[in-house]
Formats: structure tokens, sequence, C-alpha cells
């Protein structure tokens, strides 16, 4: 058996905060043909920035030319690619799960194994909240499975790199072009 | 306090302090309120007869002056006309500004009458766009639409402005700085790169100076002849960068690729070292990829890090602006130089020399008297000169004014080189004498591409525009008729055009308050030409009526090696044992 060859990338990027960034960047990954498994967007600690997590699922040099091709949208700031060991990576999953009283006291076993947390009770099902890596929420899934999903939402990675570094704070000191002078006064 | 304006003054007030002199456009609905102060204003507008003529013009007088050429059109219909120059721009790098009316941000994503979301549409084919709905945002936002277009890698930028924000009362202040936290374009070469590439130029045994349309963005023709001549390294150029490098200097090979000179794709193919300048390895140049230079190490300079080992892996990636590049390289091979150390190209020049002289641009002179389209080009190049500007359409015209004109000075070749969009020639050359108003202006175009665009005679006739048009009339869309010839077995689907019939292109002329003139024989060929370029009033048409089975070759069939290179139908060069032989030596 072949060990397979881990192309999963998370990129995080900072982008100004302006109407139709994300279009741009959907845009030139569908259009240059890379795939993207996940992307998640949201406010940063600055209200002009806005940072997007977005985890690509392509080779090395593929990746070098998703990375310059990012780079050249006006409108991204930075991109840094995050190691999964120096890093911390989280995802959101909701997840309604067929629950009578007489299932109910397993899956709330599940819950408290995994430390999800219900979130919402029906007399037939309750809604299970779990935060963790994507390992980590596949196997809640599993083991939740048997009961019965009746709905299932998640979010897109983020992540944060270890340590007391920041990503942001440098590259976002202002950096202003003196404009081309006007002409004719 | 600030002068109180109209977003539409405000506009206009701004496109003046950005340096703009000429405007290509049409009015319409939503742009209408820009078009009143325009009136008032020192800008010349040029009123085309077609929006794709305006964004056309605007790359023609970009690429003529190298300065940022401007278009302006209307929403919904007037917009998306502009889609194809502004692709055709982003794939040649050049620097064109396009403003555009938008419905009434009130009205926005209403499916109003003419909204069309062009921000949307032309986001994967501009270098940067922007939606003003605020009229306070006019000035900085034009300012920064200017230094985005003509900094870095040069390309097209979109303005579209809300007819709201035309409308509404503004203070004017053009912004003292710009604020782009991401657009930080590199153009200081790293110092260790250079010295790395001086390196290998001066070990390597076969380098060849691989030469694209960057250096002649970058103005770094004259930096280019410096280097080739220090190091006497041969030069080729490619479509893009033909006039960046004599054509008559003994180290030009001419030109590489599917339709190249035989010595270019030699030079390509066996060398082991290419020194790449503001080119991009693009598919019409490697041919198959996989057998491409197969021996070659690569010296990679750009301004755009994305282009750097995009199509082929590099050993040397310098990011930087060509002349800057240029000059650091110079500044290096000359310290090597000083010190004794300078490289051995003597049996590579040699070799390649047998081959210029061996395949040397040719082509038949057809048996029945008829016309050589190559012929024309020829002469046309040699009586108009290398001061003339060349803007040629697509197809096989536009290649065989690559090969046949000779060029001696940038900016005298204008072309759609990467989007190859059938049309341009007319309009561009009009941009093109608009910018460069003392220079003599053929647009070199073929009998299919003049039936796109032609309505810009008008303008030219109007607005004292005196181009002069060659038209190859093959009656054919002959480079798809040349295909089809070579791969279709002959079979002619939807090529013939019948142009020498319908329609009378001299009529046409004359239709269109210019001169026509008409040349089928060789015997004619010199007069004619002469004829046109003593008419310098009015626009000239000539119609010249080729012989239509005429092919263009060299020919590097497309997906296939370079080393497949057909010097004319079924006749291959022998390069690979002349090179075996010579470069053992």
């Amino acid at each position: 058996m072949s060990i397979p060859l881990n192309t999963k990338h998370t990129l995080s990027v900072l982008v100004e905060n302006k109407p139709g960034v994300l279009a741009r960047i959907a845009g030139l990954f569908s259009r240059r043909g890379f795939n993207i498994d996940s992307l998640a967007v949201g406010p940063t600690e600055h209200p002009e920035v806005s940072r997007m997590t977005i985890v690509v699922d392509v080779e090395q040099s593929p990746l070098e030319q998703v990375t310059k091709q990012l780079n050249k949208l006006v409108e991204v700031i930075k991109i840094v690619e995050l190691d999964g060991a120096a890093s911390i990576n989280r995802e959101l999953m909701l997840v309604k799960v067929r629950a009578d009283v007489d299932a109910r006291g397993q899956v709330l076993d599940a819950v408290q194994l995994f430390r999800a947390k219900v979130v919402d009770v029906a007399t037939d099902a309750i809604t299970i909240q779990a935060v963790g890596n994507a390992d980590k929420l596949a196997d809640l899934l599993r083991v939740l499975e048997p009961f019965g999903i009746r709905e299932l939402v998640q979010s897109g990675m983020v992540a944060i790199g270890r340590g007391s570094r920041s990503i942001s704070e440098r590259t976002l000191r202002p950096v202003t072009i003196p404009a081309p002078p006007a002409v004719g006064g | 306090m600030s002068e109180q304006v109209t977003g539409a003054q405000s506009l206009i007030r701004s496109l003046e302090a950005a340096g703009t002199t000429e405007i290509f456009g049409i009015p319409g609905g939503a742009i209408l309120p820009a078009y009143d102060p325009l009136m008032d204003s020192s800008i010349r507008h040029i009123l085309v007869r077609h929006e794709q003529g305006a964004g056309h013009a605007a790359q023609g007088y970009a690429a003529a002056t190298g300065r940022v050429g401007v278009c302006m059109a209307t929403s919904g219909p007037g917009a998306t006309n502009l889609v194809t120059p502004l692709a055709d721009a982003h794939m040649d790098s050049v620097p064109i500004v396009a403003v555009t009316g938008q419905v009434g941000a009130a009205a926005i994503g209403t499916d109003a009458f003419q909204e069309a979301d062009i921000r949307g549409i032309t986001m994967p084919i501009t270098k940067h766009n922007f939606l003003v709905t605020d009229p306070a945002e006019i000035p900085r936002t034009v300012a920064e639409a200017f230094y985005i277009a003509s900094t870095g890698r040069p390309g097209p930028v979109l303005v579209d402005v809300a007819k709201s924000a035309l409308q509404a009362m503004t203070t004017y202040a053009w912004p003292g700085e710009l604020n782009l936290p991401g657009y930080r374009p590199v153009t200081r070469p790293h110092s260790k790169q250079i010295r790395e590439a001086a390196r290998l130029i001066l070990e390597s045994r076969r380098p060849v100076l691989y030469v694209g349309g960057g250096v002649i963005r970058a103005r770094a023709a004259q930096e280019l002849r410096v280097l080739a001549e220090l190091t006497g390294m041969p030069v080729l150029t490619t479509l893009m960068a033909r006039g960046a490098f004599p054509d008559s200097h003994p180290q030009h090979l001419g030109m590489p690729g599917m339709h190249g000179t035989v010595a270019a794709v030699a030079g390509m193919q066996k060398s082991d070292l290419i020194i790449s300048l503001g080119a991009r390895f693009d598919d019409r140049v490697t041919g198959n990829l996989d057998s491409f230079a197969p021996g070659a190490k690569v010296i990679h300079a750009d301004i755009d890090p994305a282009e750097i080992g995009k199509n082929r892996a590099v050993d040397v990636p310098i990011v930087g602006d060509c002349r800057e590049v240029i000059s650091d390289l110079v500044v290096a091979l000359k310290a090597e130089a000083d010190a004794g150390r300078t490289g051995d190209y003597e049996a590579w020049i040699a070799f390649l020399a047998g081959i210029k002289k061996t395949y040397p641009l040719g082509y038949d002179r057809p048996s029945d008297g008829s016309l050589a389209p190559q012929y024309v080009l020829e002469r046309l190049g040699a009586i108009a000169g290398p001061e003339a500007v060349y803007a040629a359409g697509v197809g096989q015209h536009q290649m065989w004014a690559a090969q046949f004109v000779g060029y001696e000075h940038p900016n005298t070749w204008i072309n759609s080189g990467g989007l190859g969009t059938m049309g341009y020639a007319v309009p561009a050359a009009m941009g093109a004498k608009v910018g460069r108003p003392d220079a003599t202006v053929w647009a070199i175009d073929g009998d299919g591409c003049f039936q796109m665009t032609n309505q810009e005679l008008a303008t030219c006739a109007i607005n004292d525009i005196p181009i002069k048009v060659a038209v190859i009339n093959n009656e054919s869309l002959g480079m798809v008729r040349q295909w089809q010839s070579l791969f279709y077995n002959e079979r002619y689907s939807n090529t013939d055009l019948h142009s020498k019939r319908i329609p009378d292109f001299v009529k046409l002329a004359d239709a269109y308050g210019c001169v026509g003139l008409a040349c089928e024989s060789p015997d004619d060929v010199d007069a004619t030409i002469n004829k046109a370029m003593e008419i310098n009033d009015v626009p000239v048409v000539v119609d010249f009526r080729v012989h239509r089975d005429a092919m263009v070759w060299p020919m590097v069939a497309a997906g296939t090696s370079n080393d497949e290179i057909k010097y004319a139908r079924d006749l291959a060069p022998k390069f690979d044992d002349d090179a075996d032989v010579e470069l053992r030596a």
C-alpha cells in the first residue's frame, strides 16, 4: 500500500475588506483550475482587513502558482501557508441527530466523549455543536451515523499559527505611495 | 473649502490630472453626464464607430507611445463591447484605462436598462477593476487606475462609474498619496540572482537571449543591445518583441516559435542556456513543452513572479523590471570581462550562422505570375522603412508582416499576440497614429480581419487620422485555410470569403472618404506603395490581391515538438545532424 502524498495546504490570506474580493478569489481558483477544499472568511483585528483561510488540494509546484496568482490580485495583501504542526486549525459543525428517548442516552455519551455540546433538543432529535479539526469531526460523525443524521452543516476551516508571532501586525502598517503629481496643476 | 463640482466634472478633471490627452469612446445613457464637461476639457475625444475600436485604439496608442491609452463607453452593451480589447490588453500587458458608465447606484442589480455587471465580467481579463458609486472616490480611483495600469507588469484597468455618482455634487481633490497595501511590484532585481545568472552565462557554451515583449514595455531595447554586444550572445525576439533588437543586427536570429526562423528555433532547441527577458514561454514559442530545449538551463527574468516557472522549470529566477535586470547583468558581466572572464561561444555562433545561411526566411513566387503576399510585405517594409509604425491583424498576414517587414526600433510593431484578435489592425493603427501623428502608420490587415473593424475608417477620415491600410486580400480566412490544407485534406470548410468579389475594397475606401487603391501584379507593388506613401491628408486603403494558396513557413505544427519544424511543406531542416558534428568540435 502506498502512502498518499499530502496535497492539502492551508493558506491564510489577508485581503482588503472591499466588495468583490471573494468573487475575485473564487474566480481565480476556478479559471486556473485549482481545487478549493474549503474557504472561510471573516474580519480581523483590523477593520479594513479580512482574513481568508483556504484549504487547497494541489501538489507543491501548482501551489506555488496558486500563491503567485493570488498575490497578483491587487486586494490581496499577504499569503502565508500554515504548516499543520505549527498551527491550530478548527472547523465548526452543527449536526441534527435522530434521538428518541431510547437512543438519547447513547447520543449524549458520544457528545461527552468528543467534548461536543448539545445546542437544541426536540422530542425525537437533538442538535449537536462540535468544534475541532477535520479528523475529530469525521470521527464524531462516524459515531453518530448509526443513530441517523437528519441534517448536517459545517464551516470551512479557520487556522492560526502557534506562538506569539502574528502574520498581520507587521504587514498591516499603512504603506502609502506618493501619487503621481496632477498634470497641468 | 474646496469647490463643489459634479462627479462628472470630477471624473474629467481627474483624467486630465492623470495626464490624459486623448480618449477614444462613444457616449450613451449612463456615461452621458461625463460627456458634458468633456466638451470644455483639454482632452481630445475621438468619437469612434464601435467600442471595440475605442479599446483597440487605446491599445495601439499605448503600444506606440508607452503612455496609458484611455477609452470610454457607456453601460451595458457599450461596456461589453470593450471586453475583447480588455482581454487583449491583459494578454499582451498593454497599459490602458477603460472608463465605463454604470446605471445609477440604486438601480444596480435590478436588471435595469443597459445594465451589465461589467466589473464582474471583466475581473478575469483586467489587471484590476473598480466600481465607483461614491462621487468622492472618483479622483483617488482614477489615480489608482493609472498607477496600476502603468506600473509593474502593465495591463488594463477598468473604472465603472455609476451614473448617480456622475450626477451628484462632490468636491474634487487629486490625492497626494495612494494606499494600495496589496500592490507592491518588485522592480529591482536581487543582486545574488544577478551574480548567479552572470556565472551561468560565462559557463555556458550555447546561450541565447530569448527576448519577449517585456523588454519593449520596460523600454529596455538600448540596454539589451549593450548586453548582446558585450557578450556576443545570439538574440531572438518573440512576436511581441519584434523591434526590441534590430533585425539588421548580425547577432539577431529572428523570431522563435510556430512560424519562427529555423535559426531561432534551433537556437532554442540546441541551447544549453536560455536567458529569458520579459518573455513567458508561450505555447506558440515552445511547441510541445516536454521536448522544448531539452538541454537548456533557464534564467528567467520577469516583473511578474507568476510567469517564472509557470511553464518551464527555472534555474535562476529573477524578479524585476527588464531594464534594471539587463543593466545589472551588463554591470556584472563587464566586471567579469575586465577581469578577463568572458564566455566562449565561438562554435555556437558559427553553428547558428550556418543554419541562418542555409535556412533563411524565403518564399516562392507563384508560377502563374500572381502576387505573393510575402513580396508585398517585403516591399512595404523596404519602402515605408523602419521608422514607420506597423499594426497587424491576426493570421497569415500578421506572420508575414512579422517575418518580412524588418524592424529596427521598439514600439514600431504592434499586434495582438496573446489573444489573437482578428480586427485589431485598423483601430490599433488609428490609436498609434493619434499617439504619434508624425509617424507613418501602416495597418497590415487580412481581408477577413479588415471586415471586422473597418468602420473605424470613418473615424480616421473625419478626425484627420491619415493611416494607411494594406489589405492582404487572399479572399480567405487564410491561416485557417492553411491548416485545412495541411491537416484537413484540403477540405476548405467555411474559409472562402470571396473578398475579391464582395465587397469592393476600393469603393469601400472611397465611401469612407479614404483613397482606395488596388494592386494585383508584382510589377505594380512599388508604384502602389509609393503612391500610398504620398497621400498624407486622408487615410489610404490598398487592396493587395494576392495568391490565395501562399502559406506561412517555417512551421511547427501545434502541439508538436520544435524539433519537427518544417522549413517548407514536407521539408525538414537538418540542424540535428549539424549540431552533433559541429558542436562536438
